[in-house]
């Protein structure tokens, strides 16, 4: 089934809030190997300037995959989710992800273009506190292997 | 951790020292849980091979993540990723051995602009393979 473009421009709704924890920061820094005090130690990231500890740059990949879910797994949109590898990856931040943050995200689809054989899809999340402060805008390009119309 | 880069002391075309992150199949595993994303060709060699993989591949995200930890350690703890973008141009192939894979990050300073900022340019290869192109990061520094 092909990609539907007439989804171009569609915005979903926004996501549950998720509430940001110093545990689920730790443990992201772990997954990813990265020993920063930033991301574990309240002491050391109040000595850099903030509330709390801090989360690592991708980090926001956890919290606007929740926002761009109901995009990619929308029936209507068609996209063959098996054939998907990650084309592009960009955020673009106001702040730092601090532990305490309550935060919700909102996809976008941006564009629907062919590359050859394969069908790119973008998406822009925006991601900000419940009372709109905005946080961080990722912008994500999936490529479907095979997908061009 | 390095100390603090400070943007007086940076110079528009400077080296970043490389370095090198492992990436094994446990690596692998504790990023599915971490970031939520379970897609079995990061853990079932059988599926990744059956869609035409060479072996088990490492989350793109996984490898922005080594890029973004060489960025944050080199800048030091006051300076403050304000953009960060990648684009994955070749997967890491992570092998089921006790080395895994390994990714080697270099970078330099490729630009000083207005309010502390600076843009790094950064290059991230695997096995003689670049994984990520046009990856840039733009970090304020004190």
């Amino acid at each position: 089934m092909a990609i539907n473009r007439d989804y171009i421009g569609r915005t979903y709704p926004v996501a549950d809030p998720y509430e940001v924890s110093r545990v689920k920061i730790a443990e992201f820094a772990d997954a990813i190997g990265d020993p920063n005090p930033l991301y574990r130690d309240r002491a050391a990231a109040q000595a850099a300037g903030y509330q709390d500890v801090i989360a690592p740059p991708t980090f926001a990949i956890v919290i606007s995959m929740a926002g761009s879910a109901p995009a990619v797994a929308d029936p209507g949109l068609g996209l063959n989710y098996a054939m998907v590898v990650h084309g592009e990856q960009r955020f673009a931040y106001s702040r730092p992800i601090v532990a305490g943050d309550v935060v919700t995200a909102q996809a976008t689809i941006t564009s629907i273009r062919d590359a050859g054989r394969n069908v790119m899809l973008s998406t822009e999340t925006e991601i900000r506190t419940l009372e709109g402060e905005h946080v961080c805008t990722a912008h994500s390009t999936l490529v479907e292997r095979g997908g061009a119309a | 951790m390095t100390g603090q880069v400070s943007y007086d002391d940076v110079k528009a075309g400077a080296e970043l020292a490389p370095v090198s992150y492992p990436a094994t199949r446990l690596s692998l595993v504790k990023y599915c849980g971490a970031s939520g994303d379970f897609n079995v060709i990061h853990w079932n060699e059988r599926i990744a091979k059956s869609v035409g993989l060479p072996d088990v591949i490492a989350h793109g995200m996984f490898t922005m993540a080594q890029a973004g930890r060489y960025v944050t350690d080199w800048a030091g703890p006051q300076a403050v990723v304000v953009d960060y973008g990648v684009r994955f141009s070749s997967p890491v192939v992570v092998p089921d051995d006790d080395t895994g894979a390994t990714i080697e990050l270099s970078g330099t300073v490729e630009e000083k602009l207005d309010d502390n900022r600076v843009v790094l340019a950064l290059t991230a290869r695997s096995g003689g393979t670049k994984v990520l192109t046009r990856a840039r990061a733009v970090v304020r520094l004190p």
